[in-house]
């Protein structure tokens, strides 16, 4: 099987000479749908690298990176624009939606730009805004909406359409600890529905949410956990001291 | 946890038989706490003998004895909700003793350390978070007990985050501990797993 996101032995280099700062070494990763990948490392570690590189928003210095088995550097800007556009939502820490829009713009702007009929565009954003239970809040413009109401529209904006690929760099944001975990409940449900995940953060209870953490140190997977048993363990075992 | 507490918490609501104080108390603390049902009774029979329960029978079987709260019982309660827990002196805390005796180990890789405990920790994380995912909406005793246990360990998490980079900060500390060891030729076999 295909894996929505595949990285194979990737770099990635700043600057050269004296000033040559390697961000990435060698990373290898596979990530499939239905999953939700933590990635864990200190400021500096190459966590926000390493998400740019795999929703191709930068290039790599050497190594392959297949978006649902395409290798993105092989084919032209335009293609690759359209291919992102078409394949992989992002999910910014402060949100990044237009203010001169309304929430539903900003969720259906994706599939406009991608030729999708504005009025088709608006009805599937509209289902994406739905599933996050910001519907209500279509028509109004993202400064009238609350972090958290911002971070929903991001995600629905995220998942438009038919994205197999998510990738989140701390998407939490500044969020209070219930909203953070409203946000992070959106993006398990979302890849339980059968899209990848990949989420960076340097915070551990957002990281619990994933399936599988990736622990990201010095531009290295230095360690990753493994799949943890089920939650009833905790319960029955008497593992409490 | 203060079982004789929670016992006259779940009183405070109205007498009640020890058998429906123990499925209270688990429902309630999220059925993290088990309790067996003669804990229960030993402790009902100590809150009457100090008089903060009464019973209506004076004799008989125990599981046919409704349990009150009295006035002193109320008392006591409003009283120890109040009173903070004893967080002093702090607990012995094996971790911390674990990274400071690695700390005075010639040789030892303690990043590769705080490494183990770090993923360890998170795998228990991942654990409370799928019960509260799994959690019914409305069960709010289980998602505050997981909430406690997540938090709880995000702490550990952060203190073992700072440790490293406070490690990174004083290299001199790592040389230090190195240079007891004998230089001898490096065993590439015995650190590619």
């Amino acid at each position: 099987m295909t894996s929505a996101l595949e990285l194979r032995h990737v770099s990635k280099v700043y600057g050269s000479g004296p000033t040559e700062v390697h961000a990435l070494g060698e990373i290898n990763l596979s990530v499939e749908r239905g999953e939700l990948v933590a990635i864990m490392g200190p400021s500096g570690s190459g966590k926000s690298t390493l998400l740019t590189i795999a929703g191709s928003l930068e290039g790599a210095t050497s190594g392959q990176v297949l978006v649902d088995g395409a290798d993105l550097a092989t084919v032209s800007r335009s293609d690759q624009a359209r291919m992102r556009r078409r394949s992989i939502g992002y999910v910014f820490q402060d949100f990044n939606l237009l203010p001169g829009l309304t929430a539903v713009e900003n969720v259906s702007l994706p599939l406009e730009l991608d030729g999708v009929p504005s009025k088709a565009a608006r009805a599937t954003g509209l289902e994406a805004m739905e599933e996050l239970g910001v519907a209500d809040h279509a028509d109004r413009y993202a400064d009238e909406l609350s972090g958290g109401e911002r971070q929903r529209v991001a995600i629905a904006r995220a998942i438009v359409g038919e994205r197999g690929l998510l990738l989140a760099d701390e998407p939490t944001g500044a969020l209070d600890s219930l909203n953070g975990e409203a946000v992070m409940r959106l993006l398990r449900a979302a890849t339980q529905r059968g899209v990848a995940g990949v989420v960076v953060t340097h915070e551990a209870q957002l990281a619990s949410w994933a399936d599988r953490v990736i622990f990201l140190r010095d531009g290295h997977v230095v360690d990753q956990t493994v799949a943890p048993p089920g939650p009833e363990s905790l319960l029955t075992t008497g593992d409490r001291r | 946890m203060s079982v004789p507490h929670a016992l006259l918490a779940l009183l405070s609501e109205g007498p009640k038989y020890g058998l429906r104080l123990q499925n209270e108390f688990e429902s309630r603390t999220g059925e993290v706490w088990p309790l067996n049902v003669g804990q229960v009774y030993t402790t009902l029979q100590r809150l009457e003998r100090d008089g903060l329960v009464e019973t209506d029978a004076g004799e008989g079987e125990r599981s046919r004895k409704l349990y009150r709260i009295t006035s002193t019982g109320d008392r006591e309660l409003a009283d120890w909700l109040r009173t903070p827990p004893d967080l002093l002196p702090p607990p012995r805390d094996e971790l911390v003793i674990k990274v400071l005796v690695a700390l005075e180990i010639p040789g030892t890789n303690i990043h590769e350390i705080l490494q183990v405990h770090r993923r360890h920790v998170i795998e228990i994380m991942q654990r409370y978070t799928k019960v509260k995912a799994a959690a019914a909406e409305d069960d709010l005793p289980l998602a505050l007990v997981a909430d406690a246990e997540l938090f709880r360990l995000e702490a550990i998490v952060r203190w073992l985050d700072a440790a490293e980079a406070r490690l990174k900060q004083r290299p001199s500390l790592a040389p230090a501990a190195v240079a007891d060891i004998p230089l001898e030729p490096t065993h590439p076999m015995e650190v590619s797993q």
